[in-house]
Parts: C-alpha cells; structure tokens; sequence
C-alpha cells in the first residue's frame, strides 16, 4: 500500500459558456497513499492544465463545496482516500460533477434546484420570538435527540443528486430537503410541522415518491442515513392524522389488513384496496399478462373467495397487531 | 464439510406470483445437499411499506419470524432482497438498542416468544458464494451457461446501506457488486458489464409513482439490452415483477422496443445445475424465457 500508484485520471470537462458538447480528457499522475481526491483536483488544475475549475474551500468535510462523483460514487473531495478508491474502481478513475446536465464548468454545478427544494420545506424554526427574553429557550438532551443526526446536514448535495427518484420527477423534495423537513418539523420550539407534513405527504412531491433504493443513505459524507428520516416522516403523518386517504396511503396501511388475514401479503388484494375497484382499469392489462403466465389466479383479489395461503400460528401475528399497533388512516 | 441447514424465509411472493423462485430454491438446495427448513410461521416482512404505516409494528413482527430461525438454532435465509432488508434492519435495530428489544420482547412475550438474537440473517445468494464455495458449484455445473451473456441485476436491498449488509454480504461494495458476476463466472456464463447493474428498479414505487417507475426499470433492461445481454439475473423476485411483467409498459414510455428474459438467481443456478423444467419454471415469466434452455 505504501508504493506510489501511476494512473490515468479520466475527467469530465465542460464549459457552458463555450463548449456545444462536454466531453473527458485524461490525465496521468502518480498518485500515494495519503492523496485525497481533493489533491488529485488540485493537481490537474496545478500541474496539467490551469482552466480546470471545482468548487472547495474547507478542507475539512464541513462546508460540503468540493462534493463530486467519482465513478459514480458520490464523495466530498477532501475526505476521500484516492487509493482506496483505486483499489475499489480497479485503478481507473473518473471524476464527474453531481450532476452532469447541471454542469457550468467541469466539475461546478448550478444548484439552483437542491436549494429551491431545500427553501421549500422551510428550513428553520418558526417560532414567535420574544425580543427580550428573560429566559433562555433551553432544549432537553431529550428533545435534542429526537432530532437524531438530521442537524448534521452540510447541504453538499451528494443524496440530491444520488436519488434516482429526483433524476426522474423534478418536482419530487428529494432526501436532503425532506431530511430538512424532519429535522425542524421535530424541533419541540418550532410551530410549522403542521404544514411541513401536509406538504410532504403530497403525491408527487413528498414522502411517497421516494423509491427506496438507499442511494442517499449510502451518498451522505455525514453518514445522517436521510431515508430513516423519510420513513420517521412517513410514520408522523400516520401519528398526527395528516396522512389523506390515496393509493399510497392505503397501500401501506393495506399491509396491515392482508397481514392479518393471512400472515402474508395478498398481491392481488393489496393492489385492489389501494387502488379502489374503479382505479383498477389501470391494471387490467397487466392482471390478464400475469393470469396467463400463471402468476396470478381469476380468484384472487375477488371478494369473498379465499384462496390465499395462510401462515401457521397465524393467531399470533393477529394479536401481535392488535397489542402493538398504534398509527391508523 | 459438514451439511449446510438453514431456515428458509420465502416471503409472500416466492408463495403466489413467482413460485417458480420457491421451486428453483429448493430444486437448487437439493442438487447442492443443503438442508431447508420452510418457517411456515414467518409472516410478510413489510415490504418497506408496513414500515411507512407503522415502524413499530412492522419490527415487533419481523422479529416474531426471527424467533422461529431461533428456535431452530439456524441461520435464516432470505430468497427476496426487500425481505432481506426488512429482517436485517428489525434484527440490527432491537440488537442495538436495548431498551427497542425491550419493548418488542414485551409484545412477544404475549405470544410466548422472545427475540434473543442469535440468529444470522443471509440472502441465499451469499450463503451459495460464501458458506458453499463458488468452485464446488462450478464443479457441479451439467449445463454450462457458455452460450449466454448475462446481465446482473443486484437489486438495491441487498448492497445498500452497505453498513448494514456488511456483516452478511462479505463486504459487498454497493458501488461495484461482484457477487453475482462472480456466480455467472462459476457456471460459465459470460456476465455483461454495464452501468445499471447496482441501480434501482422502481418496483416500490409502481402504484403511486408509475412514471418513475417505469423510466428507472426501462434504463436498466435498456442498458443491459445495449450491452449484448441475452438475458437478465436477479437475487429480488421483486425486480423481477418489475423487469419481467412490465416489459411493454416500459417500452411505451421509453420509446424503444424492450424483449429480455430476467431470471431469478436461483433459476440461473438451477438451469446450469441441471435441474428439471418444471423446477426452474420459466413459464411462470411474463417475456417467455424458454430459449435460453439450450436444446
């Protein structure tokens, strides 16, 4: 490990100002252990060609400028290791922006769109200050922890743009803005939560449209993990009556329902209580594809015929919701 | 070696709309003389859903189908990555924090049982490369998968969030998964390198969000077609659902013909192993797959 590596560095390369189409230059270094991927973008600019631009200013994994992708791989520059990812991408590298239909020039992005989703879910505590309190407004370690570690957030962009979800629906909050979202709507002196769980329970642009893929709580440099944030979220909708009655709502409550007939989930049933009978037009086409492979049955999900299989010992999955249950829709 | 025995938790959709991933599972168990224990009493996992409805609830019941891989004194496999997920997130919650198995354990004991934690919990794709051996698989290769180019699909829920699976996935990189690659090298097929490999398939987000859904599993079969694949592998029967039954629906959104059989890991393995037609079940697939079988 402690050798010095010589290796190609492969780099996006773009200038809106004056290039039609980006395109990748390599770039050849020696690269040794202790190098981060910050140096190696210091040493392009350095040694190979001074028009090469990125964003950075800490140093130290706080201020969340230098965030790129490398491979693919969302990474804050100064706290990524070059030779572990060598060892990782086979000792080939390529250093991209977050986001490349977003790029300015080579590595820096226009971020307008994480911001305006971040300004959206109101940011901050809301809350009527006294200008002249003869107390401080103390916070317990209790209500402090509720928050969990969403306040370590440094805004760098790595889960906005490592979530598919967003690439596909602009109009989708994304990890970063929801996990704001948490953050203040738990805050014990903030008054807003009210309206930041209306607003994310919407189809279309909160809590539902994430499509569980992880990418996020594997992209965060601060390991905050924002979709245990999204799934709290999910939960305090249910808890404080915000959650309306739609597909996605009954569909996860719907687990509940088939879990108690049968221990398992009923796949036909599930489909036909989220959807509503009249919704189910929608998924005609695929429920006669599925009953001629076999997949799936004319009985099922037809009321009052029963052929789905039960688990054993299913009385105590029974009991087991009533005692420990407690959000309803 | 001594006998491989494990409790096998086959989730809700290995037992209705993909049987042929239950009946490939076993057909492969026995080819291989690993020992399965069906947990008749595990119940649906929640699929990441139940946990949106109520998170409490959703671990008080993933630890009830713990239990019984307990009480057997067996590690429990899962067949399906989102089962996977769920039971290892349920067992790495109440084994971290003392006070949540507390109050699950209080729930539990209402039924007469308690979650200890004494059981693993594995995908049965790394229980094939790790505690069987990838070179005694090869060994038992009948049907050599040579004419094939395969396309892996490793599915979100069994890579990501890596720190959760490391324990169980020998260390999987969720940024560049060799599992499956490595697996299609042992039965001689020829593995497709392409982008989408580690990518997300839409599948939990179908009904509320059909759009997304359908352009993130178009991305990836298109890709996978793009790269010369001749069919597709996967360890989730829930990216199957997607990848297999949606196939047309994708292809109108994205504009582009799309025709690619997706196998379950387990078919794959069962295919090279030479098991029975009607074992590995490929005419339970939506996009007929019945080529593949080299005549």
């Amino acid at each position: 490990m402690s050798k010095k590596r010589k290796v190609t560095i492969k780099a996006f390369r773009f200038n809106a100002e004056t290039d039609y189409l980006p395109y990748y230059k390599n770039y050849e270094m020696e690269v040794s252990k202790d190098e981060l991927v910050l140096d190696l973008l210091n040493r392009i600019k350095w040694e190979h060609d001074g028009s090469f631009s990125y964003r950075r200013s800490c140093r130290h994994g706080i201020c969340g400028a230098c965030a790129i992708k490398v491979n693919g791989k969302s990474v804050l520059a100064c706290k990524e290791n070059a030779m572990e990812l060598l060892d990782l991408f086979n000792n080939e590298l390529v250093f991209e922006p977050q986001s490349k239909k977003r790029a300015m020039k080579d590595m820096i992005i226009d971020k307008k769109d994480f911001w305006d989703k971040h300004a959206e879910v109101t940011p901050y505590v809301v809350a009527d200050v006294d200008p002249h309190p003869e107390h401080e407004t103390k916070q317990s370690i209790a209500e402090f922890d509720s928050i969990l570690d969403a306040d370590l957030c440094i805004q760098c962009g790595a889960c906005h743009y490592a979530c598919p979800a967003l690439e596909v629906n602009p109009d989708y909050l994304g990890p970063a803005a929801l996990n704001a979202a948490f953050r203040f709507t738990v805050d014990t002196r903030d008054n807003a939560g009210t309206e930041r769980l209306e607003l994310t329970s919407q189809p279309g642009v909160g809590v539902w449209d994430c499509v569980k893929c992880f990418e996020c709580a594997e992209a965060c440099p601060k390991e905050i993990n924002p979709i245990e944030k999204i799934t709290k979220l999910h939960n305090m909708q249910f808890e404080q009556g915000v959650a309306r009655s739609n597909v996605a709502t009954r569909h996860a409550e719907g687990f509940v329902r088939s879990i108690r007939k049968h221990g398992f989930l009923d796949e036909a049933d599930i489909v036909v209580y989220s959807e509503g009978y009249l919704g189910m037009y929608k998924h005609l086409k695929t429920a006669v594809k599925m009953m001629k492979a076999g997949k799936i049955h004319w009985q099922d999900g037809v009321p009052f015929i029963d052929n789905m299989p039960k688990i054993k010992n299913l009385d105590e999955v029974q009991k087991l919701i009533d005692i420990s249950m407690t959000n309803k829709l | 070696m001594s006998k491989l025995k494990y409790a096998l938790f086959t989730g809700c959709t290995a037992k209705q709309s993909t049987p042929e991933l239950l009946s490939s599972t076993l057909a492969v168990a026995e080819k291989l003389g690993i020992e399965i224990t069906i947990l008749e009493e595990a119940s649906c996992c929640g699929a990441s859903h139940l946990q949106d409805f109520d998170e409490f609830l959703a671990h008080v019941l993933n630890a009830r189908n713990i239990c019984y891989a307990e009480k057997l004194g067996l590690t429990m496999i899962t067949i399906c990555n989102t089962c996977q997920l769920n039971s290892a997130m349920t067992k790495h919650a109440l084994d971290s924090d003392p006070k949540l198995k507390a109050r699950v354990n209080e729930k539990l004991a209402e039924v007469g049982l308690e979650y200890k934690g004494t059981s693993e919990i594995k995908h049965f794709l790394y229980t094939l490369i790790d505690e069987y051996g990838l070179d005694k698989i090869k060994d038992k290769v009948t049907v050599p998968l040579s004419h094939l180019n395969i396309a892996p699909f490793y599915g979100c829920h069994n890579i990501r969030p890596s720190e959760l699976h490391h324990g169980s996935n020998n260390g999987e990189n969720p940024y560049n998964p060799t599992s499956l690659d490595s697996l299609i090298d042992a039965l001689e097929g020829h593995p497709v390198d392409y982008d989408h490999k580690n990518k997300c398939c839409g599948f939990h987000v179908e009904l509320q969000a059909n759009h997304t859904s359908e352009v993130l599993a178009g991305n990836a079969l298109l890709d996978a077609i793009d790269n010369n694949a001749d069919m597709m592998v996967t360890p989730c029967p829930l990216c199957h659902l997607k990848m297999d039954t949606y196939q047309d629906d994708v292809a109108k959104v994205m504009g582009r013909d799309v025709e690619l059989p997706v196998l379950h890991m387990p078919q794959m393995v069962a295919l090279a192993l030479g098991c029975t037609e009607k074992e590995i079940g490929l005419n339970f697939h939506v996009q007929k797959a019945a080529h593949i079988i080299p005549a």
